[in-house]
């Protein structure tokens, strides 16, 4: 397991996916925990099927990926809330209108235009290989505002996701920290999908979350749990994918699913 | 000074009236009970007087330097999700939020009030329990220890005593009268409980789509509205 692990920061290419996977964790997370609080976790489904699309329409017209993928996410991300905040009309559906919408068109790009179907699989499932090391630096920075902007506003994130109401009637922008929250999700999504991809990605804002909910009774230690088990089960993964030869995306979520399952058990045995 | 004044107001949702012709104003000190029967239109008031929704019709003005988030709020039904993982130290001192400013983190003073208004609410030692662990009245409690930690000067109450049992029921209002008297903080509270009403406010306002009766405590007893009350069985 240590040599493995000594293995993987000896070669560039891995070393560069694990600082990357690894803050990418760390995002998710965080963010994870109010998603799931406000029943927003679709929404993080939804663009990562957008982001999906746009990388494949930036590939084929020879366009950054990141560069493409990230403004249409973030837009989608305005999008997606306004539909599920006019709940009337049924969030979800059209949160799944958005997103098979997003993917039938990213599918059928790449497969007029290229007819190789790597490339699809690999933004589907993602690759640990796809990084070089202008996206590399682009995803540490971004990824770094991310968490910077999430601990600013921890707070008031809190109140938010806690009571909406209160906090809208004691004179707090309800409104403009649900679209912080938005954006953060969207930047996130798209960083991780390269690795996860398009259909995993939201696993790892899922899951971290669901386990620490499942151990801790505070919103702190739920936060600080999310994070510790998200990068654990990211750099187990990542091991396990090398050791194996297996996809990196479905191990980092198999991992996840065992801890999940494990800390169920735990809670059970502590009861 | 009137802190609050109500002139002419109606409120409504998507162009639908719920109450109409709204005149009363709040003096700083006072105690304000609404009542009224189900679906009268108090909760819409509240949230007319938070700025939640806008009036239709006339104004609803704040004077004395007061603004809408320096009043402390508890409403009649949260929102709040079964499992929402939140110690009730967390959820008090989010009250704290709207005074300040721009700073992302809490103060020790901001931690400070947050642990006084737990103690102060009967909750002392309890600060590091998970908040859905705790019974309804003690949630209620919580929230009214967060509303005070949003305001020194008003606070809207809406039916904080839904669902309590009698004993626990006189213990909050004994609070809320004390939050009144001791801490000179103005308390607006919606009730169905008509004698707690008449005992501990200086101001009745009684609403039925429209306003019944406003004024002093003193002369609503002898008046229509509260026969109208009487008749339908609440008294
Ligand atoms: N969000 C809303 N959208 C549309 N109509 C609403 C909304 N909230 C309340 N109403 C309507 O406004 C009217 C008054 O409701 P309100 O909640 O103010 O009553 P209330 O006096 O607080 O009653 P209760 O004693 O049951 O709490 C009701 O007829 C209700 O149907
Ligand atoms: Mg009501």
């Amino acid at each position: 397991m240590i040599q493995a692990f000594l293995d993987i920061i000896s070669y560039p290419f891995l070393l560069r996916a694990l600082v990357v996977g690894v803050l990418v964790s760390l995002c998710a997370a965080l963010l994870g925990v109010s998603l799931v609080l406000k029943r927003y976790s679709m929404i993080g489904d939804g663009l990562s099927h957008v982001g999906f699309g746009a990388m494949a329409v930036a590939a084929v017209f020879n366009m950054a990926p990141l560069a493409v993928a990230i403004p249409v996410c973030i837009v989608t991300a305005f999008l997606l809330l306004r539909i599920s905040e006019k709940s009337s009309m049924g969030g979800d559906a059209g949160i799944a209108v958005v997103s098979s919408g997003a993917l039938a068109v990213g599918v059928m790009v790449i497969s007029m235009t290229t007819g190789v179907n790597t490339d699809i699989y690999n933004y589907m499932f993602g690759s640990i290989l796809a990084l070089n090391s202008a996206d590399t630096i682009l995803c540490i920075i971004l990824s770094c505002i991310v968490i910077s902007v999430y601990l600013l506003f921890y707070n008031r994130i809190f109140a938010v996701t806690f009571d909406e109401t209160f906090s809208r009637a004691t004179g707090i922008r309800t409104n403009i920290y649900n679209m912080i929250l938005a954006i953060l999700t969207a930047v996130t999504v798209v960083l991780g999908m390269r690795m996860m991809g398009a259909l995993l990605i939201s696993s790892l804002i899922i899951f971290p979350s669901m386990t620490s909910m499942r151990l801790c009774r505070t919103y702190k230690s739920v936060i600080t749990i999310s994070a510790v088990v998200s990068v654990f089960c990211f750099a187990a993964g990542l091991v396990f994918s090398y050791c194996c030869a297996a996809p990196t995306g479905a191990s980092i979520v198999i991992v996840n699913i065992i801890v999940l399952v494990v800390s169920g058990i735990v809670k059970k045995i502590i009861r | 000074m009137a802190l609050i004044t109500c002139d002419d107001v109606t409120l409504g949702y998507d162009g639908e009236t719920v109450l109409t012709d709204i005149n009363f104003k709040i003096e700083s000190g006072d105690y304000l009970c609404v009542v009224g029967e189900n679906g009268a239109g108090k909760s819409t008031l509240i949230k007319g007087l938070l700025k939640l929704i806008n009036p239709m019709r006339g104004s609803i003005s704040m004077s004395d330097g007061l603004r809408v988030s320096e009043i402390g709020y508890l409403p009649q039904q949260t929102a709040i999700q079964r499992n929402f993982p939140a110690s009730i130290f967390e959820v008090v001192l989010s009250g704290t939020l709207n005074g300040m400013g721009l700073r992302p983190f809490y103060s020790k003073k901001q931690k400070r009030e947050a642990l006084d208004k737990i103690n102060l609410m009967g909750l002392a030692g309890l600060e590091k329990r998970c908040y859905q662990e705790l019974s309804g009245g003690q949630q209620q409690r919580v929230l009214l220890a967060r509303a005070l930690c949003a305001t020194s000067r008003m606070i809207l109450l809406d039916e904080p005593a839904a669902g309590l049992d009698p004993i626990v029921t006189a213990d909050l209002y004994e609070l809320i009268n004390q939050i009144n008297q001791k801490m000179k903080i103005t308390v607006v509270m919606v009730s169905h409980d008509i004698n707690a009403a008449l005992k501990y406010s200086s101001h009745i306002l009684h609403l039925s789509h429209t306003q019944l009766y406003f004024g002093k405590t003193l002369d609503y007893m002898g008046s229509d509205a509260a026969l109208i009350l009487s008749e339908r069985g609440t008294r």
